[in-house]
């Protein structure tokens, strides 16, 4: 057993399990985005605008973020352990990577319930 | 006079300050010999070579080399299969500490094998007889009691390298899963509990490298990838 605290959940069974969904949601909201937008070539702001005001839209777009976030704590936690030998850079790496996806994590939320 | 031009790594931390290519000459009288032949010929005119060798015939698995560039045993491979325009670049197996020319310190890589606990475990009372097993328990163990260690699989893999000392490796897994998959051994549970952690097993990505070199032809990624699953049906 290899000790570890900052990895998303502590556990690298957690991780995998993580990755895989998260991957799945992103690929699911990526599709349906791309989709929406061939189908409606000639998109104006209300169109758009309307699509996000349902509340399905932002349950859908809060999970795409959410997963976003763990997705992206999770790949870049392995990236920094396998690249970063040295500890000051590698704790300071994670703990930027970490606070960076917080921020966006809030500011989706935000734009998401704020329009 | 058939002349293969042989570019091998030369490094004696007693007399050099840094690691070198040297380039050999070997007349192979037009045979496709074997890696290994071709390095006793480089002996003969270089008596201070350095190399493991012992059984010849790919069982001990003390040769593996790095052999233009892809890992293997020398003594089972002909020169067709690696020589590139009459060239052969011969290096360490790369990753591991090198202690002269093509030797390397496999500490390391023991190190991770013991922590696997390669050796049946069992807390129930030993009966009278061996333990026995039916033909189908038995035939799951195949493609995994084959690896002799030669460590060309651990050593082709970049988790390895960066991560030898917390990720297990492909060799070390294999057999972590031999012993998973044995109907004897009842010490699954703790097995599975050291596994768990984002290193040991979860540090590998899947690349394959480990089984495109494996001179026994076995398969890491598989076991690997039942060790997962064993895991997340255990924590499900």
């Amino acid at each position: 057993m290899v000790t570890n605290i900052t990895s998303f959940g502590r556990s690298g069974l957690s991780d995998w399990l993580m990755q895989r969904v998260s991957a799945v949601i992103l690929a699911l909201y990526t599709l349906f985005i791309v989709g929406y937008l061939l189908f409606n070539p000639g998109l104006d702001y209300y169109t758009w605008s309307g699509l996000f005001s349902q509340i399905w839209m932002r349950i859908f777009s809060l999970l795409a973020f959410i997963s976003l976030a763990a997705h992206a704590w999770i790949g870049l936690w392995t990236v920094t352990t396998d690249y970063l030998k040295s500890t000051r850079l590698r704790v300071a790496a994670q703990a930027l990577i970490i606070l960076a996806i917080f921020v966006y994590l809030v500011w989706g939320i935000q734009i998401l319930w704020g329009a | 006079m058939s002349n293969l031009q042989v570019s091998i790594y030369r490094y004696n931390p007693e007399t050099d300050s840094a690691p070198y290519m040297q380039e050999f000459q070997v007349d192979t009288k037009g045979r496709d010999l074997m890696v290994l032949d071709v390095l006793h010929l480089m002996k003969e005119q270089d008596s201070g070579l350095a190399f493991r060798r012992s059984c010849r015939e790919g069982v001990c698995g003390s040769d593996g080399m790095n052999m233009n560039g892809r890992n293997g045993l020398a003594c089972i491979t002909p020169l067709s299969d690696v020589v590139k325009g009459g060239k052969l670049t011969l290096r360490p197996l790369p990753g591991l500490p090198v202690i002269r020319d093509l030797v390397v310190d496999m500490a390391i890589f023991y190190k991770q094998y013991e922590r696997i606990e390669p050796y049946l475990q069992n807390d129930t009372p030993a009966p009278a007889i061996e333990r026995l097993q039916s033909p189908e328990d038995r035939d799951k163990l195949d493609g995994l009691y084959e690896c002799i260690l030669c460590a060309c699989c651990s050593t082709s893999c970049p988790s390895f390298w960066w991560n030898p000392d917390k990720f297990v490796g492909p060799a070390g897994l294999l057999q972590s899963y031999r012993f998973l998959a044995d109907s004897r051994d009842n010490a699954t549970r703790e097995r599975l509990t050291d596994l768990e952690d984002p290193f040991s097993v979860f540090r590998c990505r899947g690349i394959m490298n480990c089984v495109a070199v494996c001179p026994k032809g076995l398969n890491p990624t598989r076991a690997i990838g039942k060790i997962r699953e064993m895991l997340l049906a255990d924590a499900t």
